[in-house]
């Protein structure tokens, strides 16, 4: 059974249909890759995920349970689900360690010790460890964005949700980031991540969708959609983003 | 790193230092003379009036200030005891009511409708009115276990109108959290109210605790106003020995300690706003 599928997903906000009709399929250990424009859907698509948006049509389903039921609980469902946004989101009131151990604390009732220590153990993982007493306006991008990632693996989720987590960065601090999603990959982690950073889509991706006013256009291996894509708008987008500036 | 032991400042450095203690010490001399002038101009002006002399006599009498100290210090209590419980009652209460109207769901308009129109009554109406209102329409109402004492009455009054300023500045802190942080927690699998009380609750506060405070310096003084209904506190009884002594002095005894009562919460004031606004210099974004 995949970890997470989608079938027939369509959103609208007022008249204008955002996503119309995305099927999707996550098998357990797999990384999927959103490409398109911005404004293509991706994170409306990631949101609805999340239950931060509820869909117009089609369902969703996590471990083969429909989170799109009217009756399903929306907490629940995000307690299993990892998010990291663009723009890190990190409670700037608490400290990193108070950042990582929020949700499983209060959302997960786990004893104060035992997150913390298990928040102690992902910061050391991740090099982070020394910053576990800094607030987060004291720390990089980069260190905010990783600190971001830690605390969405703090309640141990069976999918992380990444929308374009290195858009927000100085280029040299985006090496960091990338690299410890990486090792999530490599981890086996199941993952579904939006992004621009193509190289990294190459590497991560066991599935690339291009996402194209709310429809995937292509899909297909990383080797298929993004170095020979069959459809001129993947091609297109592809060649703009791949040359910038053209 | 460098260790800092191993600098010493290069002349350059240090005669920067020696003119900056040059300039600091300048500015400090300016403000003083200028501060003594513009002093001794007003004292002369004030006391060199035709009036002084009778002026004097009626509001600045030594005597009677001596003598109507303690009575109108004893007086003070009772607005002391009045601050202390709306200082209580009034946060307490502002917090639900701007919970109230900050929530989403449409099962909470009817909670959402009453909190707005209570506000916009109470932050529109004078508080004298309030106060008078409550003060002698409750008793008038022969209400069973409902407490007639002016200061009772007097502090329901201040609450009500407190409440509503108050409401409003928690509500200005809560919707200056940004949406997005709404969206991690709930990411995290926080429910609504968990949300609010770990995320939203903690950043709204500390956004708002200057202007909450200058609410509190108002209701300090606004205690004053319980007076009118009956209430015997600092300023009630400077009014009786005003007549009875034929001199105001004693007005102004209470004014010095109502002052004197303010202080410490204002400066307070003054320093969280000023350790405040060096943080947001220092931290960046936040
Ligand atoms: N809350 C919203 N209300 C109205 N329109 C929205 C909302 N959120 C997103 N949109 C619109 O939906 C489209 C897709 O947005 P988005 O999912 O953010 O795209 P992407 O992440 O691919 O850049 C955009 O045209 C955007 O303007
Ligand atoms: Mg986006």
């Amino acid at each position: 059974m995949p970890v997470l599928e989608l079938q027939q997903v369509r959103k609208r906000f007022g008249q204008r249909w955002v996503l119309g009709g995305v099927d999707l399929v996550l098998p357990e250990g797999t990384a999927t890759v959103l490409i398109g424009a911005s404004g293509s859907g991706k994170s409306t698509l990631l949101r609805c995920v999340n239950l931060l948006e509820t869909v117009d049509d089609g369902s969703i389903l996590l471990d083969g349970g429909d989170i799109t039921a009217v009756r399903a609980d929306a907490d629940a469902v995000r307690r299993r689900i990892g998010v990291v946004f663009q723009a890190y989101n990190l409670f700037p009131h608490l400290s990193v360690l108070d950042n990582v151990t929020l949700g499983p604390r209060r959302a997960q009732g786990v004893a104060r010790g035992e997150a913390e220590g298990h928040a102690r153990d992902l910061l050391s993982r991740f090099g982070l460890l020394e910053k576990a007493a800094d607030y987060p306006d004291r720390l990089s991008g980069g260190q905010q964005q990783r600190v971001a990632i830690v605390r969405a693996l703090a309640t141990r989720p069976r999918l992380l949700l990444l929308d374009e987590v290195t858009s927000a960065l100085d280029p040299e601090l985006v090496g960091e980031v990338l690299s410890l999603v990486r090792d999530l990959r490599g981890e086996g982690m199941t993952m579904l991540i939006a992004t621009h950073e193509m190289g990294f889509a190459r590497e991560v991706a066991d599935e690339v969708c291009f996402l194209d006013a709310g429809s995937v256009l292509e899909r297909g291996t990383s080797q298929q959609v993004l170095a020979d894509p069959q459809q001129p708008r993947t091609r297109q987008f592809l060649q703009r983003i791949l040359t910038p500036g053209a | 790193m460098v260790a800092v032991d191993a600098w010493s400042p290069s002349p350059l450095q240090v005669e920067r230092d020696r003119l900056r203690r040059r300039a600091t010490l300048r500015s400090r001399l300016i403000a003083a003379v200028s501060t003594l002038a513009v002093g001794t101009l007003l004292v002369v002006a004030v006391t060199g009036s035709s009036g002084w002399p009778r002026v004097q006599a009626q509001f600045f009498d030594l005597a009677t200030a001596r003598d109507a100290l303690p009575t109108v210090a004893h007086a003070l209590l009772v607005n002391l005891e009045a601050l202390l419980i709306c200082g209580v009652l009034v946060p307490v209460f502002g917090m639900l009511i701007a919970i109230a109207r900050t929530t989403q769901s449409p099962v909470t308009l009817p909670l959402r409708i009453l909190a707005a129109a209570y506000t916009d009554l109470f932050r529109g109406t004078p508080l004298i009115l309030v106060l008078l209102v409550i003060g002698f329409g409750v008793p008038g109402l022969r209400l069973p276990y409902v407490p007639t004492d002016p200061l009772f009455l007097g502090v329901v009054a201040l609450t009500l109108t407190y409440t509503s300023y108050v409401a409003e500045v928690f509500r200005a802190g809560i919707e200056a959290v940004h949406p997005s942080q709404r969206a991690a927690a709930r990411s995290l699998g926080l429910s609504y109210t968990q949300t609010l009380r770990f995320v939203v609750l903690p950043q709204a506060v500390r956004k708002v605790v200057s202007p909450l405070l200058n609410d509190l310096v108002s209701l300090q003084k606004d205690s004053g106003l319980i007076s009118v209904i009956g209430a015997i506190d600092a300023v009630r009884q400077a009014q009786i020995l005003t007549a009875n002594l034929g001199n105001f002095t004693p007005y102004l005894v209470a004014g010095g300690l109502f002052v004197v009562m303010t202080i410490p919460l204002t400066r307070l004031t003054d320093y969280l706003a000023a350790r405040d606004s060096r943080r947001r210099l220092a931290g960046g974004a936040l």
